[in-house]
C-alpha cells in the first residue's frame, strides 16, 4: 500500500502527478521537490507573452498559494535533488537531507545545452522564469540580437524580438526553421515567415563559436568563418534530459529516463514529463517528448500507474508555436522524411491544414491558423488511417464537411 | 460546478472540446474557447475536471 510518494521536479509534471493523486482520492504522504525557488510555473508562455511583456511574472504561476496549500504535500522549493538510492528508497536533496519513498515519480524536466562561450556577459539561455525575465530586461536595450538555434524557442525568441522592433539573426544548422519538428516544407514556409518579418536567416550552417570583445559577446562565428556581429546572443540549441542527478542509481538513462509503455522506470519508480523517455504504442516507438500536454497527459497516467492502473500511456502527442499572428498546431509525430499533403486552405491565405504520413500510415495533422480543423482532423492520427488518404473515400472529407 | 475562463491564457488547443464538447466550443476564426454551458450537470463534472486538468494553457478555472 502506497503511503509515501515523493515526486522529483515542481513543474508542469510533477504538479499535475501530485494533483492527480489527491484526485483519485490518494492520502497518504507526498512530497514535491523543486530546484527553483519560484511555485510552480507553466513554461510555455516564458517565450512569448514574459518574453514580450503582455503579462506580468506572476500569471505563469500553475496554483495559487490556496490551491497549493489544499493539496496536502511538503513542497520542497529551491531544492535540487542531488542523487537517488534506490537500494535504501530515498531521494537525496542538496544540503544533505534524504527524503524516503515507496513511490517514486522522476519530473526533472531538461536543461538547455550550452555552446563554448555561454558564460560570456551577452549570451542568454531560457529556459526558466528568471532567464526570460533577465533576457526581456537585455533586450529593452534595443541589442543586436543573434538567435544561435532555430527550433521552437528560437523561432519564438526571434518573433518576439522582431516585433519589439529589433535587429535579429536567426541562425541554425538544419536549411529551415523547425526541421526537426516539421520537416522541410512546412520549416519552408516558417522560414518564409520570418523573412516577411524582417529576420535575417543564416540557416544550413553551425555556429563555430562566441566571438569576445572586451568581455563580453560581440558577434557569432559560423562554420564557413563568416562573422555576425551582436550585442546579445540567444543559445537556442536544444536541451538535454535532467538526469544527471540520476548517476549511479542503476536506472537506464539513455537521452532520458528509459521507461516502458507505463512510464515505469524500475518497480515503484516512474517518469513523467520532459525527462521521460517511454515506449508509445500508439507510434511503436520510443519517445521523448518537450511539449506542455505530454507533460500533463504523461502526469495523469502515472499517478494512475502509482495507483495500481497497470495501464500503457499512448498519447497523441500535441504541441504549438505561435509566431508573430501565426498559431501553428500539431496532433502526432511529423518525421523530417514523412510526406506532406494540405487538405484544406492554402499557405498563400495564411490558413490551410495538412497532413503527414509514412510507411502507408498517418502520423500527423497540423493546422495553420486553423484551430478547428486540427483538432477535427486528431482522429485520423487516433485511428492510424492510411497513408495517402483518398480524399473521396477516406474520412477525410466527412470530417473536413462537418 | 461553476466554470470559469480566463481568456488570456487560452490558446485554442480545443482540448476542452474533446474532452467535454457539451459545455465547451472553440471559435472559428482562432480557436479560443466558448464556455457554453458555465455551470454543468453533476454527470458532466468528470469530463470537465479532466478538460481543466489536461488543458494546456491552464485557463479552464472549477468551483465545486
Amino acid at each position: 500500500m502506497l503511503s509515501r510518494v515523493v515526486i522529483v521536479g515542481a513543474s508542469a509534471a510533477g504538479l499535475t502527478v501530485a494533483e492527480a493523486l489527491r484526485r483519485r482520492g490518494y492520502d497518504g504522504k507526498l512530497t514535491l521537490i523543486g530546484d527553483e525557488p519560484h511555485p510552480p510555473y507553466d513554461r510555455p508562455p516564458l517565450s512569448k507573452q514574459i518574453l514580450a511583456g503582455t503579462w506580468e511574472p506572476d500569471k505563469v504561476r500553475l496554483r495559487s498559494d490556496a490551491a497549493l496549500d489544499g493539496l496536502g504535500a511538503d513542497l520542497l522549493l529551491g531544492h535540487a535533488a542531488v542523487g537517488l538510492d534506490a537500494a535504501r528508497r530515498q531521494v537525496l536533496v542538496a544540503g544533505g537531507a534524504a527524503v524516503g519513498y515507496d513511490g517514486l515519480v522522476i519530473a526533472t524536466g531538461v536543461s538547455p545545452r550550452r555552446l563554448p562561450g555561454t558564460d560570456l556577459a551577452g549570451v542568454h539561455l531560457l529556459r526558466t522564469l528568471d532567464d526570460a525575465l533577465t533576457l526581456r530586461a537585455a533586450l529593452l536595450d534595443r541589442p543586436k540580437l543573434v538567435v544561435a538555434g532555430a527550433g521552437f524557442l528560437g523561432a519564438e525568441v526571434a518573433a518576439v524580438a522582431r516585433e519589439m522592433g529589433l535587429d535579429v539573426t536567426l541562425t541554425g544548422l538544419l536549411p529551415v526553421p523547425m526541421h526537426n519538428l516539421f520537416g522541410p516544407r512546412l520549416g519552408g514556409l516558417i522560414a518564409e515567415m520570418h523573412r516577411d518579418h524582417g529576420v535575417s536567416l543564416r540557416l544550413g550552417i553551425g555556429v563555430s563559436r562566441l566571438i569576445e570583445a572586451a568581455g563580453r559577446v560581440a558577434g557569432v562565428e559560423l562554420a564557413d568563418g563568416s562573422v555576425i556581429d551582436a550585442d546579445l546572443v540567444l543559445v537556442a540549441v536544444g536541451s538535454n534530459p535532467a538526469t544527471g542527478w540520476l548517476a549511479g542509481s542503476d536506472l537506464c538513462l539513455s537521452d532520458g529516463v528509459v521507461c516502458d509503455s507505463r512510464c515505469q522506470a524500475a518497480p515503484g519508480i516512474y517518469a513523467a514529463g520532459d525527462v521521460a523517455s517511454s515506449y508509445n504504442p500508439q507510434f511503436g516507438a520510443r519517445m521523448r517528448l518537450e511539449h506542455r500536454m505530454n507533460a500533463t497527459e504523461q502526469g495523469i497516467a502515472v499517478a494512475g500507474n502509482l495507483l495500481g492502473d497497470d495501464l500503457p500511456v499512448a498519447p497523441v502527442p500535441y504541441f504549438w508555436t505561435d509566431q508573430y499572428d501565426t498559431k501553428i498546431q500539431a496532433y502526432g509525430i511529423f518525421p523530417p522524411d514523412g510526406e506532406f499533403q494540405i487538405v484544406s486552405g492554402d499557405p498563400v491565405d495564411r490558413r490551410f491544414a495538412a497532413t503527414y504520413g509514412r510507411d502507408g500510415v498517418m502520423t500527423g495533422v497540423l493546422g495553420w491558423n486553423a484551430p478547428r480543423e486540427v483538432r477535427t482532423l486528431r482522429q485520423l492520427v487516433v485511428d492510424r488511417a492510411p497513408w495517402p488518404a483518398s480524399s473521396t473515400s477516406s474520412p477525410l472529407s466527412a470530417l473536413m464537411a462537418r | 460546478m461553476k466554470v470559469t475562463i480566463d481568456i488570456d491564457k487560452c490558446i485554442g488547443a480545443g482540448q476542452c472540446v474533446l474532452s467535454a464538447p457539451d459545455v465547451f466550443d472553440q471559435r472559428d476564426e482562432d480557436g479560443l474557447v466558448v464556455l457554453i454551458n458555465p455551470t454543468p450537470s453533476a454527470g458532466q463534472a468528470a469530463d470537465v475536471k479532466h478538460a481543466a486538468a489536461l488543458c494546456p494553457a491552464q485557463a479552464i478555472i472549477v468551483e465545486d
